[in-house]
C-alpha cells in the first residue's frame, strides 16, 4: 500500500503527537504513593470489622477501615492517648437508670459502599455479637469483642441519629470499651447474605461475612482495595472520610504479613518495604546507621510479676513485695539488655496519666532501702527467700522474657531472694495457666506469674486483677488479691459518670496499687518500628494503635 | 503389576487411618486453649464455655475426632479458628505454593546431587571426590534457615539483586512464570535445595562407587562395551536406590519448611502450618497435617510402582 504525501503528514503529526502525549505524562498525573508495611503478624487480621491477632490486629485491620462510636486520641506524641468521639458526637448516661446510656451519632457519615451510618447501623453491629437471634450474630466475633466490652447487652434506636446502650450493671467505663465495637456495613453484609446460596440461614450468615472479609466496607479513612489471605491487604485512602484532618495523605498502604524478625529487617533493608514492625533487636544500630528511623514510645503495657496472695505466699508481706520493687535496677536493664527500647514501670501508668495518681510509695532503685525492708521481714544474706515465677520463652508483648526474668533473677539476689524460673511455651502460659490462677497444680508452686498486659483501658489495666471477684475462674485475678479497699475503690470508679471525677477514682486506684507493692513493676514497652527516611508526618502516640493518615512518603 | 499395585493400594488405607487418627490426637494433647485465636485470655469464664460449645470443644474427643473424620471424608476439612476461612481452601492455596518452590528446588538439588553424585563415585578417592564429597556434607550440614539468612544478606541487603520475602510483586495468586516472580523464587529455592542436593550426591556416589566395583561392570569391559555404555548401565542399576531416595526428598519438600518459608514469608504450607500452631488453630492444623500426611503416603505410593516398573525384581518383594 501506498502513503500518499497527505497520510504521510498525518502519520507524522500523529508520532508528534503521541511523543508529545507521552512526554506530558508524567505531569499530567501524580505518580501514586504507596507505604508498604511489614507486620509482625503471620497472617493478615480478619477484616471484617472485628481484628484477631490483639491490638496489632486493631492497629492494622480495625482503626484502618472501621470506626467506634468512640476512638483513641493518636494525634499526640507526648500527651497520654484518651478517649475522643468517633462515630459518635456526645454521649451521657441516663440520669434516672445508670445502665441505659445514649449516644448521639455523627451525622452524614457514610460507609465505604455509599450507605448511610445511623442508629439503625449501630443496633445492628451490637447485635453481630451480643445478639444470638440476628441473622448477622458472628460467633467467631464474640470473644475478641465482647470480652472488651464485658458488661454491654443491647442497643436500641431511639431516632436516626440516636441509639440506647445498655449495661448489665451501672459501668462508667462502657465509652472506653466501646472503641473497641467497629461498625461494619450492614447494606453490604445484607448484600452478600442475600447473594449467598441455600437455606440454612446460618450457613448463609457465614458465607456472608466471609465474602465481607474479602470485600470489606466500614467508615475509616482506608478501604480495602484488594486481599489475598495471608499474603497482603492493600488499602487505599477514603477521600470522603467524615474527619477531613484525617484524609491519608498517602495514596495506598500495603500491609504484609512477616513473622520473623530479621526477615522484617532485610525486607527493610534492601527496600522492598517502607516500614517494619519491632525490628530485630540485634539489628537496630545497624538500621539507623544506614538511615533508617527508629520510631518508640511509652505504650499502654507492662511488663510485671504479678503477686500470688494465697495463703502461705511469701508475697503477702507487703516489705517482701515493696523490697522487690525496689531491687531492680530498671535503668540498667533498659541500657544494657534492651539496647533502650523500654521505659522503666513505677506503675500500670506513669506521671502525666490521667489514671496515674499519687501514689506514696515511690518505685525506684534503692538497693539499702530495699535490703533493709528484707531484714526487717526476716530475711537476709544466710536466710534467703525462696519465690518461684512461671514465665515463657516469647510471645505478644513478653519482650525479652528469659533474660529479662535472668536480670531479676541476679538483681534480687542482691535483696536475698532466691528466685528459680519455670518456663512455659507462651500459649499454654496466657491461655491456660493465668487463668487458672496461683491454686491450680497448673502454677506448679510458683507463687508469682510473668505475663504482660495491656494498660489501655482501666477494665484491663486494674479492674481484672484487683478486685476480688475476678479471681480464677471469672478472669485474671491470678494471684487472688482479696482487698476490700480495692474492691470498694473499684465499684466507685464504675460508678462515677462524671469522666473527670471518673478518672480520679481511676487515679486513686491505680496509686492505691502501687502504695500495696501490687505487682513487681518492671518495664513498658515502646512498640519500636523502623520506618524508611523517605516516610515523614508519622507520630508514635502513646498507644498500641497508631494514626497512619498523617505520614506522607516521597518517592 | 495391577496386582501389586492393588495390594499397595490396600496397604495405604490402615496408614490414612493411623494418620488421621494421630494427627488428631497430637493437635489435642498438646497444652493450650483451641480459641486463643479468638477469645482472649481475658475472656470471661462464661463467655468461653459459650464459645467451646459454639465450636463443639465441649464435646468428648472421641466423638470431635468422628464428627471431624466424616466430615474430612466427605471432603470438608472445616473452618479455620482464627480467619473463618475453609481449611480445605487454605491447605491447597499454601500446598500449591509449597509445590511451586519443591519444584524448584527439586531441579536445582536433585540435578547438582546427581552431577557430583555421579562424579564423585566415578572419580572415587581422588581430588575431584574430595570436593564433591565437600559440597554434599556442607549442604547436609549447614542449617538451611541460616543458609537462607545469609543469602539473603548477601544477595537482597547487600547487592539488592533479589527480594528477600515474598512470593511476587502481587503475591502468589498473581504468580506467573517470568522473571519478575521467578526472582523471588530463586532465593528460597537455593536454600531448600541444599539438604536434598546432598543427600543425593552422597546416596549416588554410594550407588555408583558400589556398582562400579560389581563384576558385571568388569564383565562389561571385558567385552569391550564402551565407557559410556558401562555407564548407560551403571545408572540403570543406581536409577531404583537414587529414584526412592528423591521421592523421599521430594517428599520431604512438598511437606514444606516451616522454617525456610518463615524466613522467606513463602506462603506455602511450612508458613501456614506455623500459623496454625501459634493461633493454636487446630482445624488448620489438622487439615494441614492430614493433607500433607497424604502427600506424603501417595507420594510413596508412586515411588514403589515406579520402583517396581524399572526393576521387576521389587514386585516380588
Amino acid at each position: 500500500m501506498r502513503i500518499g504525501i497527505n497520510s504521510k503528514a498525518q502519520l507524522f503529526a500523529t508520532a508528534m503527537l503521541a511523543v508529545a502525549a507521552m512526554a506530558a505524562l508524567p505531569c499530567s498525573g501524580r505518580a501514586e504513593s504507596v507505604v508498604r508495611i511489614g507486620m509482625t503478624a503471620a497472617d493478615i487480621p480478619r477484616t471484617l470489622g472485628q481484628p484477631d491477632q490483639g491490638l496489632e490486629g486493631n492497629r492494622f485491620a480495625g482503626g484502618t477501615m472501621y470506626d467506634g462510636l468512640t476512638m483513641w486520641d493518636l494525634s499526640s506524641a507526648d500527651k497520654p492517648s484518651v478517649i475522643i468521639p468517633g462515630l459518635a458526637t456526645e454521649w451521657h448516661v441516663d440520669d434516672k437508670d445508670h445502665t441505659k446510656w445514649i449516644f448521639k451519632l455523627r451525622p452524614a457519615v457514610t460507609f465505604h459502599d455509599g450507605s448511610p451510618f445511623n442508629a439503625d447501623a449501630v443496633v445492628w453491629n451490637v447485635d453481630k455479637v451480643l445478639n444470638k437471634e440476628a441473622p448477622q450474630f458472628d460467633v467467631s466475633q464474640v470473644g475478641v469483642t465482647a470480652s472488651r466490652m464485658p458488661t454491654l447487652v443491647s442497643a436500641r434506636k431511639i431516632d436516626d441519629m440516636t441509639v440506647e446502650l445498655t449495661t448489665s450493671e451501672p459501668d462508667s467505663f462502657l465509652p472506653i470499651n466501646l472503641v473497641n465495637l467497629y461498625m461494619a456495613s450492614p447494606v453490604k453484609w445484607q448484600k452478600f447474605y442475600d447473594a449467598a446460596e441455600g437455606a440454612d440461614a446460618k450457613a448463609k450468615s457465614q458465607a456472608a461475612w466471609a465474602a465481607f472479609a474479602r470485600d470489606a466496607s466500614g467508615t475509616g479513612p482506608w478501604k480495602m482495595s484488594s486481599f489475598t489471605p495471608r499474603e497482603r491487604l492493600e488499602l487505599v485512602k477514603n477521600e470522603n472520610y467524615w474527619d477531613k484532618a484525617r484524609v491519608p495523605k498517602v495514596d495506598k498502604m500495603l500491609l504484609l504479613p512477616m513473622p520473623e524478625p530479621n526477615a522484617r529487617t532485610a525486607a527493610l533493608l534492601s527496600g522492598q518495604v517502607d516500614w517494619i514492625e519491632a525490628p530485630a533487636p540485634d539489628a537496630v544500630a545497624e538500621i539507623k546507621q544506614r538511615g533508617f528511623k527508629i520510631y518508640a514510645n511509652e505504650e499502654p503495657h507492662v511488663w510485671p510479676w504479678q503477686f500470688s496472695r494465697i495463703e502461705g505466699s511469701p508475697w503477702n508481706d507487703i516489705r517482701v513485695r515493696k523490697a522487690a520493687n525496689l531491687c531492680i535496677d530498671r535503668e540498667g536493664m533498659k541500657d544494657g539488655l534492651l539496647a533502650g527500647l523500654m521505659v522503666p514501670a513505677t506503675g500500670t501508668y506513669e506521671p502525666g496519666h490521667p489514671w496515674r495518681g499519687n501514689p506514696a510509695f515511690q518505685i525506684k532503685y534503692d538497693l539499702p532501702a530495699a535490703q533493709k525492708l528484707m531484714q526487717e521481714a526476716g530475711y537476709g544474706p544466710n536466710k534467703k527467700l525462696s519465690v518461684k515465677v512461671q514465665t515463657s520463652t516469647s510471645g505478644s508483648g513478653q519482650m525479652l522474657p528469659l533474660p529479662m526474668n535472668e536480670y531479676l533473677q541476679q538483681a534480687l539476689a542482691e535483696c536475698y531472694f532466691d528466685v528459680k524460673i519455670d518456663v512455659v511455651e507462651w500459649n499454654t502460659l496466657f491461655s491456660v495457666n493465668w487463668r487458672k490462677g496461683a491454686k491450680d497444680p497448673s502454677a506448679t508452686g510458683s507463687n508469682a506469674i510473668n505475663v504482660t498486659y495491656s494498660a489501655m483501658d482501666p477494665f484491663f489495666a486494674l479492674v481484672r486483677f484487683l478486685q476480688s471477684g475476678m479471681a480464677p475462674p471469672v478472669s485474671n485475678n491470678w494471684g487472688y488479691i482479696n482487698n476490700p479497699k480495692f474492691d470498694e475503690m473499684v465499684k466507685k470508679a464504675r460508678q462515677t459518670f462524671d469522666p473527670a471525677e471518673r478518672d480520679k477514682a481511676l487515679a486513686e486506684l491505680h496509686a492505691a496499687s502501687v502504695d500495696d507493692a501490687a505487682f513487681l513493676y518492671v518495664a513498658h514497652d515502646v512498640g519500636p518500628r523502623a520506618l524508611s527516611p523517605k516516610i515523614t508526618g508519622f507520630v508514635q502516640p502513646k498507644s498500641w494503635l497508631v494514626d497512619f493518615s498523617t505520614m506522607t512518603i516521597t518517592p | 503389576m495391577l496386582v501389586y499395585i492393588a495390594r499397595r493400594i490396600v496397604y495405604v488405607i490402615p496408614i490414612v487411618l493411623s494418620v488421621a487418627l494421630v494427627c488428631f490426637m497430637l493437635v489435642h494433647i498438646t497444652p493450650g486453649d483451641p480459641l486463643v485465636a479468638i477469645l482472649p485470655a481475658d475472656a470471661s469464664q462464661e463467655l468461653a464455655n459459650q464459645m467451646r460449645a459454639a465450636y463443639g470443644f465441649d464435646r468428648p474427643l472421641p466423638v470431635q475426632f468422628w464428627l471431624w473424620l466424616w466430615k474430612a471424608l466427605n471432603g470438608d476439612l472445616g473452618h479455620s479458628i482464627a480467619t473463618g476461612r475453609p481449611v480445605l481452601t487454605e491447605v491447597l492455596r499454601a500446598v500449591g505454593n509449597t509445590v511451586t518452590l519443591a519444584i524448584a528446588a527439586a531441579i536445582i538439588g536433585f540435578t547438582l546431587g546427581l552431577f557430583f553424585g555421579l562424579i564423585a563415585g566415578y572419580f572415587r578417592g581422588t581430588w575431584i571426590d574430595r570436593v564433591a564429597t565437600s559440597i554434599a556434607i556442607a549442604g547436609v550440614s549447614v542449617p538451611h534457615y541460616w543458609l537462607g539468612m545469609v543469602l539473603v544478606i548477601i544477595f537482597s541487603v547487600e547487592l539488592n539483586w533479589l527480594p528477600a520475602v515474598g512470593a511476587g510483586p502481587g503475591g502468589s495468586s498473581a504468580w506467573g512464570w517470568d522473571w519478575d516472580h521467578i526472582r523471588y523464587l530463586i532465593l528460597p529455592a537455593v536454600t531448600t535445595s541444599v539438604i536434598p542436593m546432598g543427600i543425593v550426591t552422597r546416596t549416588v556416589r554410594s550407588l555408583t562407587g558400589d556398582i562400579l566395583s560389581q563384576d558385571f561392570v568388569e564383565a562389561l569391559r571385558a567385552k569391550g562395551l564402551r565407557e559410556t555404555h558401562v555407564f548407560r548401565h551403571v545408572l540403570k542399576n543406581a536409577a531404583p536406590t537414587a529414584l526412592a531416595v528423591m521421592g523421599l526428598q521430594l517428599g520431604y519438600m512438598l511437606g514444606g519448611s516451616i522454617l525456610i518459608e518463615t524466613v522467606f514469608s513463602w506462603p506455602g504450607s511450612g508458613l501456614l502450618l506455623n500459623s496454625a500452631i501459634f493461633q493454636r488453630d487446630l482445624p488448620l492444623l489438622q487439615g494441614t497435617i492430614l493433607v500433607l500426611a497424604l502427600f506424603f503416603v501417595f507420594l510413596n505410593l508412586i515411588v514403589d510402582v515406579v520402583q517396581a516398573a524399572i526393576d521387576p525384581r521389587i514386585k516380588r518383594t
